[in-house]
């Protein structure tokens, strides 16, 4: 019983892990440049919902905050990549990678501005309280996260399989050239990604932060994030899901079989196992390109 | 009114003019080619009518009204449908889907009917099918309706992107090189598809092709070029036995004694 609960507490971790890890791979796929913002999007998102929920700032309704804070985030998504990325369009990748890591350090200073520098804790209805299933007591926080993946992996396959506008994403990720002559705005499709991801990155900081305290340098979380996808497979949404559930289910299981101190190395001594071994990843959408 | 009318297109890469004054107007309901030998300006002029390149001066028509004040994306919404010299398909994608987004500038649903599922949008869904259907009937690709791109043949990955132009239901459908690569019986089915797409779907065909008999069979009208000018129009015969064509693409007597 013991096992299991370390296990189930190891997939909440790994759901966040996921959640972080689709938003890389979400921009990555359409734009084929990395998002290195990706961690400190999620802060932020974490820290609009605590700004807008906690009593000591506005003191909104929960529920109410959470889906301000993915709108915001959502809009803030978009408004990057139309003032900042797509003037770089044209430009070498790397310029744009270093542009989302400079994103990444002002989101922590603007953050850090607001709401200090402090630990922070979420006020959420999930805190503290517990759910029996059978002789398994879980925390609510973990089954609302888990569940939450489920509900948005679902829902996302949904959207990318049958709406228009999902569709028109696959289609400007897999081939921009094909797109555009089939009456796709590509650019605006960009932008869309842009706003997918950052309202993912708030769901990702909501669930992170009702599990404990955040401060602005939270989102350094998306270095292992970004670890978990590569493990996955870096061209693949479910690879990412899957590498995050990976590094979330290493991380105590490590801990407890071999150091405690070995499960903060163990993500990325695993990161090199598979680039060795499987250098594209688990779920590897392998293309060789022409030459 | 000209379907689609070049006038007096110049285009320059750097101190490079590619493609020099050139205009020609393409009637509705003809086989239009544009020959010459490479670097002539022939897939440059194509890259200007889909609105990849803007030209340097002059102005580009279609349906009578200029096209230079659209983006990339929306020539498809004006009718007009392109291959490419490359093939560019959805390499992680079967026929059928690649075919279906051919359909996106017809579609009329929006998000949240799409959420709902409404009768709407499944009668939308069923219309869009048969249309795929249809081109995939007229190229022969039942057998591969279902198979990813990423696996198929040349030859088949060629007639994809003209069934997926085709799923358009263009005006105007530009094809750059069909026939390259090809083998001679895929060429000859190439010539009948363009036959046909002419005679039975009534659609006007832009063509650049370098293989001679295919433009010879299925071409009304034939525009030859040389280093970004027009050197001679008519019909296939016609321009294969103007002495200016024959120039270029031999080299005249001067450069042989030369030589």
């Amino acid at each position: 019983m013991d096992l299991l609960q370390l296990l189930i507490s190891g997939l909440a971790n790994g759901c966040v892990y996921g959640l972080i890890g689709l938003g890389f791979v979400l921009i990555y796929k359409a734009t084929e440049s990395v998002n290195f913002a990706q961690g400190d999007m999620m802060m932020l998102g974490a820290f609009i919902t605590l700004g807008l929920t906690n009593q000591s700032y506005v003191g909104l309704p929960f529920w109410l905050a959470v889906i301000l804070a993915i709108v915001i985030m959502g809009i803030l998504g978009y408004l990057l990549e139309v003032v900042f990325i797509r003037p770089m369009f044209g430009q070498s990748q790397i310029a744009v990678v270093i542009l989302t890591i400079a994103i990444g350090f002002v989101a922590r200073f603007v953050a850090g501005l607001i709401w200090g520098h402090e630990p922070q804790s979420l006020e959420n209805p999930f805190v503290g309280k517990d759910v029996g299933f059978g002789g398994l007591v879980l925390g609510l926080d973990e089954v609302v996260i888990i569940g939450t993946t489920l509900a948005l992996t679902g829902g996302l396959y949904l959207f990318f399989a049958y709406t228009r506008i999902g569709l028109a994403m696959q289609a400007a990720s897999q081939n921009q050239l094909a797109a555009y002559y089939m009456g796709i705005p590509v650019k605006r499709i960009h932008s869309l990604v842009w706003a997918l991801a950052g309202a993912l990155a708030a769901i990702a900081g909501v669930l992170f932060a009702s599990k404990g305290a955040i401060d602005p340098s939270t989102g350094l979380l998306g270095i292992k994030a970004f670890a978990a996808a590569i493990i996955g497979g870096f061209g693949s949404l479910p690879g990412a899901l899957l590498g995050g559930l990976v590094v979330g289910l290493i991380e105590p299981l490590s801990s407890r079989y071999v150091a405690a101190g070995v499960s903060q190395i163990m993500p990325y001594l695993m990161l090199l196992l598979v680039l060795i071994l499987r250098p594209h990843g688990l779920l590897s959408q392998v293309k060789a390109k022409k030459v | 009114m000209s379907l689609l009318e070049l006038k007096n297109v110049t285009l320059k890469f750097g101190g490079l003019t590619a493609v020099n004054d050139v205009s020609f107007a393409v009637e509705k309901g003809e086989v239009f080619a544009l020959v010459g030998p490479n670097g002539a300006g022939k897939s440059t002029i194509f890259n200007m009518i889909s609105r990849f390149y803007t030209p340097y001066s002059g102005d580009i028509l279609f349906e009578g009204k200029s096209i230079l004040n659209k983006a990339t994306h929306e020539i498809a919404g004006l009718g007009i449908a392109r291959t490419f010299q490359n093939i560019e398909l959805f390499e992680q994608a079967s026929v059928l889907q690649n075919m279906l987004v051919g359909r996106y500038t017809h579609r009329r649903s929006n998000f949240l009917t799409e959420m709902l599922f409404t009768p709407f949008v499944r009668r939308e869904e069923f219309a869009h099918r048969e249309a795929v259907e249809r081109a995939i009937d007229f190229l022969d690709l039942q057998p591969y309706r279902e198979k990813m791109i990423a696996g198929l043949p040349y030859g088949v990955r060629k007639v994809v992107e003209m069934g997926r132009a085709l799923a358009i239901e263009p005006k105007l459908l530009l094809l750059d090189e069909p026939a390259s690569g090809l083998s001679v019986e895929e060429t000859q089915d190439v010539a009948f598809w363009i036959e046909d797409i002419k005679k039975i779907m009534g659609i006007t065909v832009l063509m650049v092709e370098h293989d001679m008999n295919l433009v010879s069979a299925v071409s009304d009208r034939v525009l030859a070029l040389a280093d970004g000018k027009t050197l001679a129009v008519g019909s296939p015969s016609e321009v294969q036995n103007d002495p200016a064509v024959i120039e270029a693409y031999l080299g005249s007597d001067d450069h042989e004694e030369a030589a």
